[in-house]
């Protein structure tokens, strides 16, 4: 069972895409699993045949736990059969000591990066959710986010009573099986220890600056005249790549603040903050955002709405974002100050393309504008080099058929 | 039907609760002496054994020198040989002149010859402060003696452990310690006529309640009992465990408790530093600390030589305001 | 005081004497009143009827020689010249008292007059004599250390261990055994195979001298002898004071293991009265003389209850300063609340 977030301490396998017998190659899907976030799909970081399933449908297991075992490519078949794994145990147990030329239980790994949990572990003391040993446990049986929870103990320490207070999975085992998908109640939850988290940690710092977007939207009207409706640009791709290729400039905005420093990202994931009907928010990543033309981008945004809305998002996705950017443009709002997502370090927000009287050579006219933020760490970077790096997405966008 | 006897019970004191104990282990089996400084005639410095000499003789209630480690020795040799000594030293102070035989020999014997030899005796002693004997007379080592493999580490805390744990020591293959805290011995109550040996292997829960484990031994028991009482006038329901032996420990006792409560608060006349409470704060870490809500907290006596003056005397031992507070401690902010 | 090994029998010496031993005694009745009244708590251990040894012995010290003494030492500690004032507010336990209020009764400790404590444990202070000893003699300093213990210490280990290293490290070391026949309740033939304590000496190869405990004046000239002998390099000396307890072991000893008739007839040939009889009977002093000295030693004892009575309780804060020796700076200061 893959760790997809800090937060994510168990999952329950919902379905699975592959079985005895079959080719895997690294990248496939190969499972989905239901988590507080909803339903996601786990990729396999490895390429061979996969011998046997050890988690059956349904089964909620800890992070850690071998889901399969596979035999890699250009290894013997199976010498013995295995006795079925009848506890995580036991299954880890297989999974700790692979014996040379056996398959390998096939453990996939979250991507090197923020939400391993033996990070959050390694964390200052200063940065830990203050919790007793018991609600730690119990939470993580009962899959509750600690960070969403007030504390009644000492120092404030969330405590097990405290658990009591707080919306419970709903029970796996007994009663039908959750349709596989958004559940929306331990999304929320687990949104509220992720900006919990994110407002107790990290010293937020604010910058607006005012775009004019007559020449985007000039060019973009024209990009898209020769395009079919499903094809056509918006304003929102032009955000995200601008915001890319100014993130590949300014690195101190653009990685994870992990254990002890933060770690800047050489690649761009943007996370895209999509809302979901009913109260839901995913920031899944658009992967090297940076490095995809506009066209590709705008692919990636609709296929990343609509997986997301469905509720089968990546895992990589999930965990990769290294900046995000929120657009409540259409809402109608003129600006939004977004609450970093940690481990990110910045947090870049469009408003709505609004119509301002502007000075343009000295004269007062009409332009179409718009209001960006960003919100960033101050442990990692400062105030200059935010508006430097806004200053830079202003200029980017004034260039729209650079980008 | 006739009705249910009503049980006898008789009024008595600790003191004469372990006198009893004496009296009774020496009717029962010959082997059995009692030998230490001023048992006979003086009648035992805590008047323990007074009157005993008349019943038993000078050979039985054996008056010895001002030789502890001379005579404690001795109870052990003769232990070897297939008597059952009680050796009284007056005080754990005094204990250190015999704790080279009580450690290098009484402990190891039965290890170091392979299992040839055991030294089946009692040791008893007073332990304690409250009575400002100051600082030779007045501490609480019972925890440094259960750092030791190879004894048995007796509390007895109430009148039944008084006078119960005594045989069942004695039936002990091995050397057993028994701590007497000089605070208990005018305590006075209700024991049952019939009253006889007890388990030593078991903690024993002298009060029930749900929200945290107070954990405690010997003349600590009653400051943490008083202190259950305060904290239940402001609704807080504290289990109340008397551990009874120090060594070993009844961890299944202990976790128990601290599974249900979540909460453990060790009251321990000892010094904190290595202490008793410290080995048992570390187990309930090693064993129950997923089962936490809060740090386990302690109540132990000042790091400072037990003065004689009343008041710092009062100050440097646990008390029950300390115990109210460590225990509110562990259950929130306030 | 006195330097020579020949007793000044001059009558300001005898009736100094004399009074020294009436402080004494009249202090230690004071304080059993006071314990009776629960100003004075913890173990209480009197001198009556030795007092002859405390006032033999440590006059023909000098200043800078030094005192050990056990758990029965306030006479030690008055006569060595440690303030009545301080004692009392001790037993009090009294800021103001000689161990800040925190030894009482048995452990009264002076450095001023080199007053190496009261000890309660039983021969704990032998070894530490023989330590005392060997810094002296290391140092070549000439001062001797006077040692007490009762009778019962000798069947201690660390009696004869102590002895054998005096010995054979040749230490200026004054042994004195306050033999009052009993270790608490235990009558010395119950804790002696060889009653004849300074024989045991003989053993260590050191010179020893049992003298009447309870005539202060034999005390005094064996004391001198044993000092100048210990001063001309000869190593230890073995004094047995044969003396009796007349009194409780403690204030709570109900003395079940003696005959009340065995203390009157030792009550009879107690030091005070005896050495005030023959001082008479010589025609040294005179019955104003003695009203005089109970005065004056009434107006000390009167002095002293009221300086503790008046005295302060340590703060409850100081509970824990000098477990360790502070370091230059630290202070109260460092312990207020």
């Amino acid at each position: 069972m893959p760790s997809l977030g800090a937060d994510m301490e168990a999952g329950t396998l919902v379905e699975w895409l592959v079985k005895p017998g079959d080719q895997v190659h690294r990248g496939d899907v190969v499972a989905v699993v239901e988590t507080q976030k909803g339903a996601i799909e786990i990729e396999i970081f490895e390429s061979g045949t996969v011998e046997e399933i050890l988690v059956p449908l349904d089964e909620r297991v800890p992070v850690g736990t071998p889901l399969a075992r596979l035999r890699l490519e250009g290894e013997g078949a199976e010498p013995a059969p295995r006795p079925p794994p009848s506890s995580p145990e036991a299954t880890a147990a297989l999974g700790a000591a692979p014996e040379g030329g056996e398959p390998k239980p096939f453990l996939p790994l979250a991507r090197p990066g923020p939400a391993a949990p033996a990070e959050a572990e390694l964390r200052p003391a200063a940065e830990r959710i203050l919790a007793s040993p018991a609600a730690r446990r119990i939470a993580s049986e009962r899959g509750l986010d600690l960070a969403a929870l007030t504390g009644s103990g000492p120092g404030g320490a969330v405590i097990s009573p405290d658990l009591d207070r707080a919306p419970a999975e709903e029970p796996r085992v007994a009663g039908p099986r959750a349709r596989p998908g958004l559940d929306l109640d331990a999304m929320r939850s687990a949104i509220a220890g992720a900006m919990a988290r994110s407002k107790r940690e990290i010293p937020h710092y604010y910058l607006q600056h005012t775009v004019d977007m007559a020449t985007a939207l000039d060019w973009l009207a024209e990009a898209n005249a020769g395009r079919t409706p499903e094809r056509r640009l918006l304003a929102g791709a032009l955000f995200i790549k601008a915001v890319a290729l100014a993130a590949r400039r300014f690195p101190a905005l653009n990685g994870f603040f992990g254990t002890k420093n933060f770690e800047p990202s050489r690649a761009v994931h943007v996370g895209v903050a999509i809302a979901i009907r009913g109260g839901g928010l995913a920031a899944p990543a658009l992967h090297d955002a940076d490095r995809l033309s506009l066209g590709e981008l705008m692919d990636g945004m609709r296929d990343l709405v609509q997986r997301t809305r469905a509720g089968r998002m990546r895992s990589s996705e999930i965990a990769d974002a290294t900046i995000t950017v929120s657009s409540l443009g259409e809402r109608g709002v003129e600006a939004l100050y977004g609450v970093i997502y940690p481990p990110q370090v910045a947090i870049v927000g469009f408003g709505k393309i609004v119509q301002r009287p502007w000075v343009i050579d000295g004269a007062v006219g009409p332009r179409p504008v718009v209001t960006a933020t960003l919100g960033a760490d101050h442990r990692v970077s400062d105030g200059h080099a935010g508006a430097l790096f806004l200053a830079h997405i202003d200029k980017l966008l004034q260039e729209p058929e650079r980008l | 039907m006739p009705p249910e006897p009503i049980p006898q019970t008789l009024e008595t004191t600790y003191r004469e609760a372990v006198r009893e104990a004496i009296r009774d282990a020496m009717r029962r089996d010959p082997s059995v002496f009692l030998m230490g400084e001023d048992v006979g005639r003086y009648g035992g410095c805590y008047a323990v054994s007074k009157g005993l000499i008349a019943e038993f003789g000078p050979e039985r209630i054996r008056d010895a020198p001002l030789s502890e480690s001379g005579f404690t020795g001795a109870g052990i040799g003769a232990a070897m040989a297939g008597m059952r000594p009680i050796v009284e030293l007056m005080t754990v102070n005094f204990s250190l002149l015999a704790l080279d035989q009580i450690l290098n020999t009484a402990a190891t014997v039965r290890h170091m010859s392979g299992n040839q030899f055991g030294a089946p005796l009692v040791i008893r002693m007073a332990t304690g402060a409250g009575r400002q004997l100051a600082a030779q007379h007045s501490h609480s080592l019972e925890g440094w003696y259960a750092h030791i493999p190879g004894i048995r580490v007796l509390a007895p805390a109430t009148l039944e452990d008084a006078r119960g744990m005594l045989w069942t020591a004695l039936q002990e293959p091995d050397p057993v310690l028994i701590f007497e805290n000089v605070m208990l011995y005018n305590m006075a109550g209700q024991l049952a006529a019939g009253a006889g040996a007890v388990d030593i292997e078991r903690a024993a829960v002298r009060r029930q309640g749900r929200d945290l484990t107070l954990i405690t031994y010997g003349g600590s028991l009653w400051k943490a009992l008083d202190a259950a009482q305060a904290l239940a006038a402001d609704g807080i329901e504290a289990d109340v465990i008397d551990l009874r032996t120090l060594r070993p420990l009844d961890d299944a006792t202990i976790m128990a408790s601290v599974r249900r409560t979540r909460r453990a608060v060790i009251v321990d006349e000892g010094w904190r530093s290595g202490s008793i409470s410290a080995e048992i704060g570390m187990r309930i870490v090693e064993q129950a600390f997923w089962e936490l809500d809060a740090p386990v907290g302690r109540v132990c006596s000042a790091e400072a030589p037990i003065p004689y003056a009343r008041h710092l005397e009062m100050a440097a031992l646990p008390q029950v305001p300390a115990i109210v507070r460590a225990a509110k401690a562990t259950l929130g902010p306030t | 005081m006195l330097r020579t090994d020949k007793p000044h029998l001059t009558r300001d010496h005898l009736l100094w004497l004399l009074r020294q031993m009436v402080r004494i005694r009249r202090f230690e009745d004071k304080c059993a009143e006071l314990y009776t009244q629960e100003k004075i708590r913890g173990f209480l251990h009197l001198y009556d009827g030795e007092e002859a040894i405390a006032v033999g012995v440590i006059p023909v010290l000098e200043e800078r020689d030094r005192v050990v003494a056990t758990y029965r030492e306030h006479g030690h500690a008055l006569v060595r010249g440690v303030p009545m004032n301080a004692v009392m507010a001790e037993m009090y336990g009294k800021v103001e008292g000689c161990s800040r209020g925190r030894g009482g009764s048995m452990h009264l400790f002076d450095r001023t007059t080199n007053f190496y404590g009261g000890n309660a444990i039983v021969g704990g202070g032998l070894p530490l004599s023989v330590g005392l000893a060997l810094a002296d003699h290391m140092r070549g300093e000439p001062h001797v250390t006077a040692c007490f213990f009762g009778e019962g210490a000798v069947a201690e280990g660390e009696f004869h261990e102590s002895l054998n290293l005096a010995a054979l490290w040749r230490l200026p070391v004054l042994f004195v055994c306050e033999n009052n026949l009993y270790a608490m309740g235990t009558a010395l033939a119950l804790s002696e195979s060889e009653t004849d304590i300074q024989r045991k000496a003989a053993c260590y190869r050191i010179s020893s001298e049992a003298v009447d405990g309870m005539d202060v004046v034999a005390v005094e000239a064996a004391a001198r002898r044993a000092v100048a002998a210990i001063r001309g390099g000869g190593g230890p000396r073995f004094l047995e004071c044969r003396t009796y307890r007349l009194r409780a072991h403690s204030m709570f000893d109900a003395q079940l293991y003696r005959e009340r008739k065995e203390v009157e007839e030792w009550r009879s040939r107690e030091p005070i009265v005896r050495f005030q009889g023959w001082l008479k009977e010589n025609d040294i002093v005179h019955e104003a003389d003695l009203a005089s000295i109970e005065a004056e030693v009434a107006a000390e004892i009167a002095e002293a209850v009221a300086f503790a009575e008046a005295g302060a309780w340590e703060r409850v804060e100081e509970l824990t300063r000098f477990t360790y020796a502070e370091k230059p700076g630290e202070g109260a200061a460092h312990h207020a609340a």
